[in-house]
C-alpha cells in the first residue's frame, strides 16, 4: 500500500478531531496502554500476534458498559478522504464496546485503509453478501446539534482514536 | 378566501415570526451555508445528482419487483417483512410485534406518518424517542418542525426551561452539554429497559435486505444493539436494487442536509443482527435470537407511483436541502407550512400523496417558486413544479362561482373555484393592458384609500404595499413610433427583446435602456409584440392558462428565432419560464429552440463582449460603488456572474447579496395574508445592504420584484443594472 492514501486518511482524521496514532505489531501494546482510560472494555482483535492488554474487559455486563471510559475493538476499514472507519460488529460485541465508552480506540491494520468510497463500497458490497451483519461507517465522535449548540457525545463516543498497525 | 381566513394565516405566521423565527433562521443558516461549502469540495457533485437520480428512477419504475426481491432476501436471513397499506395497517402489525413490551425508537419521520407512537401507548407500550430533538418534542408534545432536525424552532434557552420545569433536575440545567448529557443518562435506562428497538430507514437494499441510516448521535445503533426485536419501519420508495448503489447517496446525504461531508454514522445493518444484547439481568447476552421485521409502508405511495406529476416526489432522498435552501422557510420553519408529518419543500408533494391535498392545501401558497431549492436536491427534483401541481389541483378541486367584479379581468382557462386573488395575479397581464390603457387615471384611482381597502378586502391585496404605476405608453408601442435604429446589413447581431408584461407596462424604463445599450453594441433590436410568458398564472397555480400564454409567446417570437435571431429578455423570471418551465408546456422542439435562442440582457452583453463588441462603446464605471442583488430564478440558472462580470469589466466596484430570495417573489409579497412574511424575509436583504460597506452604494437588481422589495424597505431608489450601461 502507498503512503498516500495514509497522509490523506491522517489529515481527514484531524479534520473530524480524530488522532491516529501509528504503530506496528510488536509496539501495539506498548501504544495502546497509554491511550486507555480505566475501566476500559473492548472486543478480541482480529490480527495475528495481536492482543488486547488484560485491563481491557472483553466481557462486560451493562453496568461496565456505561461505565467504561475507554473501549477498543477493530475496525474493518478506513476511508482516506473521510477520515472514517468501519465497524463490523458481531458476537464478540465490537458494536457495545464501541459504543458505550466515552472514548473509542479502533484499530486499523494499514492496508485496510482505502482511498475512497467508491473503493468502499466494492468492499462492503462483497464483505455484506458473504454475511458481514453489521458496517457502521463512522466518522469522528457521535455528535448533535439538537439542544441549541453543538455538542460532541451524544449517545456515542465524545472522543475516537485510530491505532494504525503499519505493518499489517 | 375570506377576509377572516387571510386574517387568521397573517396571525399564525405573525406568532411563529416572533416565537420560532430566529431559531429557526439561525439554524437553516448553518446547514444552508454548510451545504454550499461542504458540495463545493465534491468535484463530482453534478455526476453523483446524475446518478443518484438514476437510481432512484429505476428503483421507482421497478419497485413492485424490489419489493418482492428485499421480501424474498430479508426472510431468507432469518427476518419478517410486512407490506402495509396504509397506516391503519402498520399500527396494527407493529403493536401486535410489540406486544405492550417497552419501545425505543431513533428518528423516522415515517413513523410520525403513521403516528405509531399513539397505538403503540395505546396499546401499553412505554415508547421513548431516543434522537435527542425527538425527545426534547416528545416532552413538550409538539410537532417536528424540519424532516431532519425536528426541533430546529428550539433555542437552547426553552430547551432548558422546558427540561427544568419537566424532570426538576437538582441543579438547573443550562448549557447544550448538561442538556445532552441529562438526556444521554435517562435515555440509557430506557435502553436497558427496552424490549422492541423501532428505527426508520434511509434506505434499504433489495438485494441483500441492507438498511442504511444516516444518523450522528449513535442512539439508532443502541436501539438495535440493546434490545431482542428489531422493527424498522420504511415508506417502500427506500428499496434501492443494490449494496453499490448506496454509495452516491452517502456522499451526498449529509452534505445536502446538514452541510456535513457525512454525518457521524451511516450504519449499515443486515439484520437480525448479532450483536450482545442486554439481557434481564444486566448481562450482555448473546443477541443471536434477535428478531427482525421490516415494515414497508404504502401509504399512498404506490398510487403516486402512477402519478405522473407526483411520482418524482418518490425519489425524494428526505435531505432537507430543499427546505434550508427557501427563504420563507429559513423565516418561519415548518410549523408554518401546514402539512400533517412534512413541512416545506418537497413536503407539498409527500402530503398530497399520502395525506390528500386537503392536508397539502393550507399553506401551499409559502413556495413562491423561486426555483432555489431545484439546484440543491440531490436527486434533481423539480420542486416548485410539484408545488405548483398540487397547487393547480386545490384550485380545481373547489368549486365556485366568478366573482363579478374581476370578471372582467380573468380571460383564463381555468375552472370557477380559483381563489379571487389568485385570478387577479394570474391574469396580471390583463391587468397591466388595462391599466397602462386608463393610466395616469388608472394608477390614481387604484392608489386612493377606498380602492384599496377594497381590494384588501375582496382580494387580499395588502394596503401597506404600493401598487405599480402604470405608463402610458408601453414599451412596445414606444418603439413601434421609434423604429430600429441599427441597420440590420451593419448589425453585429439581431434580436428581438422580449417585453415582459412588467418591462412593457410598468417599468418601460429598463426596457428602453436595454434597447439603448444593445444597439450600441451594434446590435439591431426590434420588439415583437409578446404576452406575458405564463410566470403569473403559474405561480397562482392556474396551469392550464401558463401554457396559453406560452403557446402564444412562442408564436410571437417563433419568427424571430426562425430567421436566426437572438431573444433577449430583461425579466429573469420570464426568461426562467424559457429555459425551465417550458419543458413542460411546449412541444419540445419549441421549447428546445426557444431556450437555445434566449438570453438575460446582462447575460447577452456579456457574450457580444466575449466575440469583439466595444467596450469603449458602454460608458465607463469609474469605480462607482454598487451593490447588486441578483434574482433567485436568475441564479438557479448560474447567470448572475455574467452581469458581475460586465459591470467589473466596464469598471464599477460591485458588492453582492447573498440571500436566496429578496422575499417579493412576485405577487406573494402583495398578499395580504404573507405581506408580514414578505418584509421579514426582504429585511435580510436590507441588512446586506446597509453595512458600513454598502450602506452607501448604488443599489442595483435584475428582478422586478427584488426592485419592488428594495424599492420599499430602502431609502435609495434601486434600478435594473442595464441602466448603468446607458448612455
Ligand atoms: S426533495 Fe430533494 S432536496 Fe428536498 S428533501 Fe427531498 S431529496 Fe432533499
Amino acid at each position: 500500500m502507498s503512503a498516500e492514501p495514509i497522509t490523506t486518511f491522517e489529515s481527514s482524521l484531524e479534520e473530524v478531531g480524530v488522532e491516529l496514532v501509528r504503530t506496528s505489531t510488536d509496539q501495539f501494546e506498548s501504544t495502546l496502554i497509554p491511550l486507555l482510560s480505566t475501566p476500559a472494555v473492548g472486543a478480541p482483535l482480529p490480527f495475528e500476534n495481536v492482543s488486547l492488554p488484560d485491563a481491557v474487559e472483553t466481557d462486560p455486563g451493562v453496568e461496565e458498559l456505561e461505565a467504561a471510559k475507554t473501549g477498543v475493538t477493530a475496525a474493518g476499514y478506513g476511508i482516506a478522504e473521510y477520515g472514517s472507519v468501519i465497524i463490523q460488529g458481531g458476537p464478540d460485541g465490537e458494536e457495545p464496546a464501541s459504543l458505550y465508552a466515552d472514548e473509542h480506540v479502533a484499530v486499523v491494520a494499514g492496508s485496510d485503509v482505502l482511498p475512497d468510497m467508491d473503493a468502499t463500497f466494492d468492499r462492503l458490497a462483497e464483505d455484506i453478501r458473504s454475511d458481514a451483519g453489521q458496517a457502521i461507517i463512522a466518522t469522528g465522535p457521535s455528535a448533535t446539534a439538537d439542544m441549541g449548540a453543538l455538542v460532541k457525545g451524544a449517545h456515542g463516543p465524545v472522543e475516537v482514536t485510530v491505532v494504525l498497525l503499519e505493518d499489517r | 378566501m375570506s377576509v377572516d381566513t387571510r386574517q387568521r394565516k397573517a396571525e399564525r405566521i405573525r406568532h411563529l415570526l416572533e416565537t420560532e423565527g430566529d431559531s429557526v433562521h439561525k439554524n437553516t443558516q448553518v446547514f444552508n451555508n454548510g451545504r454550499y461549502e461542504s458540495t463545493a469540495d465534491l468535484e463530482d457533485y453534478e455526476e453523483l445528482k446524475d446518478e443518484a437520480r438514476a437510481i432512484k428512477e429505476d428503483a421507482i419504475e421497478r419497485l413492485p419487483e424490489l419489493v418482492k426481491q428485499v421480501t424474498e432476501t430479508v426472510e431468507a436471513n432469518g427476518g419478517t417483512v410486512y407490506i402495509a397499506d396504509d397506516a391503519a395497517d402498520a399500527n396494527r402489525y407493529v403493536t401486535e410485534v410489540a406486544d405492550g413490551r417497552d419501545v425505543v425508537k431513533s428518528k423516522s419521520m415515517t413513523s410520525e406518518e403513521i403516528e405509531v407512537n399513539e397505538s403503540l401507548e395505546a396499546s401499553g407500550s412505554d415508547v421513548w424517542e431516543t434522537d435527542l430533538a425527538e425527545f426534547v418534542l416528545q416532552v413538550a408534545d409538539e410537532a417536528p418542525s424540519h424532516i431532519v432536525a425536528p426541533a430546529i424552532h428550539k433555542s437552547r434557552e426553552e430547551i432548558a426551561e422546558l427540561f427544568n420545569a419537566y424532570f426538576e433536575p437538582e441543579k438547573p440545567l443550562e448549557t447544550a452539554q448538561e442538556l445532552t448529557q441529562f438526556a444521554r443518562e435517562y435515555l440509557g435506562e430506557k435502553f436497558v429497559d427496552a424490549e422492541v428497538g423501532m428505527t426508520g430507514a434511509n434506505f434499504v437494499t433489495a438485494d441483500t435486505g441492507t438498511l442504511a441510516l444516516v444518523t450522528s448521535e449513535g442512539n439508532a445503533r443502541k436501539c438495535v444493539q440493546a434490545t431482542d426485536t428489531h422493527v424498522a419501519v420504511a415508506g417502500v420508495e427506500k428499496i434501492i436494487p443494490r449494496v453499490e448503489d448506496l454509495q452516491p447517496f452517502v456522499e451526498l446525504i449529509g452534505r445536502s442536509g446538514t452541510g456535513q461531508d457525512i454525518t457521524s454514522y451511516v450504519s449499515l445493518f443486515t439484520p437480525p443482527g448479532d450483536s450482545p444484547t442486554f439481557d434481564v439481568d444486566d448481562e450482555l447476552g448473546s443477541g443471536d435470537e434477535r428478531e427482525f421485521h421490516l415494515v414497508l409502508i404504502d401509504n399512498g405511495r404506490m398510487e403516486m407511483r402512477e402519478d405522473d406529476q407526483l411520482r418524482e416526489t418518490l425519489y425524494c432522498i428526505r435531505c432537507s436541502a430543499c427546505a434550508n435552501s427557501c427563504a420563507n422557510f429559513q423565516h418561519v420553519g415548518g410549523h408554518a407550512f401546514g402539512g400533517e408529518t412534512y413541512s416545506g419543500g418537497i413536503a407539498t408533494g409527500w402530503e398530497a400523496g399520502v395525506h390528500g391535498a386537503d392536508s397539502a392545501a393550507e399553506f401551499n401558497d409559502l413556495c413562491t417558486g423561486c426555483s432555489r431549492c431545484v439546484n440543491q436536491c440531490p436527486v434533481n427534483i423539480d420542486i416548485p413544479w410539484i408545488n405548483t401541481v398540487v397547487r393547480d389541483r386545490i384550485n380545481r378541486g373547489k368549486d365556485g362561482d366568478l366573482d363579478f367584479l374581476v370578471k372582467g379581468l380573468t380571460p383564463d382557462e381555468e375552472p370557477g373555484g380559483v381563489d379571487l386573488q389568485k385570478r387577479l395575479f394570474g391574469n396580471f397581464d390583463t391587468l397591466a393592458k388595462l391599466g397602462s390603457a386608463f393610466a395616469p387615471l388608472s394608477n390614481w384611482v387604484a392608489q386612493a384609500g377606498p380602492a384599496r381597502s377594497l381590494m384588501e378586502r375582496t382580494l387580499g391585496v395588502d394596503s401597506r404595499r404600493e401598487l405599480p404605476e402604470f405608463e402610458r405608453e408601453s414599451l412596445v408601442e414606444w418603439f413601434k413610433n421609434r423604429g430600429p435604429q441599427v441597420d440590420p446589413e451593419e448589425a453585429r447581431r439581431q434580436v428581438a427583446l422580449y417585453p415582459d408584461a412588467y418591462t412593457n407596462y410598468v417599468r418601460t424604463e429598463r426596457g428602453k435602456a436595454a434597447i439603448r445599450v444593445l444597439e450600441a453594441l451594434d446590435v439591431r433590436v426590434d420588439v415583437p409584440s409578446a404576452g406575458e410568458s405564463g410566470r403569473a398564472p403559474l405561480s397562482q397555480g392556474m396551469v392550464a392558462t401558463a401554457q396559453s400564454n406560452a403557446e402564444d409567446v412562442y408564436d410571437a417570437l417563433a419568427p424571430a428565432v426562425a430567421a436566426g435571431h437572438d431573444v433577449v429578455v430583461v425579466e429573469p423570471s420570464d426568461l426562467a419560464m424559457f429555459h425551465r418551465e417550458y419543458e413542460r408546456l411546449l412541444p419540445k422542439d419549441n421549447y428546445t429552440v426557444l431556450k437555445n435562442h434566449s438570453y438575460e440582457v446582462l447575460e447577452y452583453v456579456y457574450g457580444l463582449l466575449e466575440n469583439g463588441a466595444d467596450i469603449n462603446a458602454l460608458p465607463d464605471g469609474d469605480d462607482m460603488q454598487i451593490a447588486y442583488h441578483s434574482h433567485c430564478q436568475q441564479r438557479t440558472l448560474n447567470l448572475e456572474p455574467y452581469t458581475l462580470a460586465v459591470l467589473e469589466d466596464c469598471g464599477f466596484d460591485v458588492r453582492t447579496s447573498d440571500v436566496e430570495c429578496c422575499g417579493m417573489a412576485g405577487s406573494f409579497g402583495y398578499k395580504s395574508e404573507y405581506y408580514e412574511l414578505s418584509i421579514d424575509v426582504g429585511e435580510t436583504l436590507v441588512d446586506q445592504f446597509t453595512t458600513e460597506n454598502t450602506a452607501d452604494r448604488t443599489v442595483v437588481a435584475s428582478g422586478t420584484s427584488c426592485l419592488e422589495q428594495l424599492d420599499a424597505l430602502l431609502t435609495r431608489r434601486p434600478a435594473h443594472p442595464v441602466r448603468l450601461l446607458d448612455t
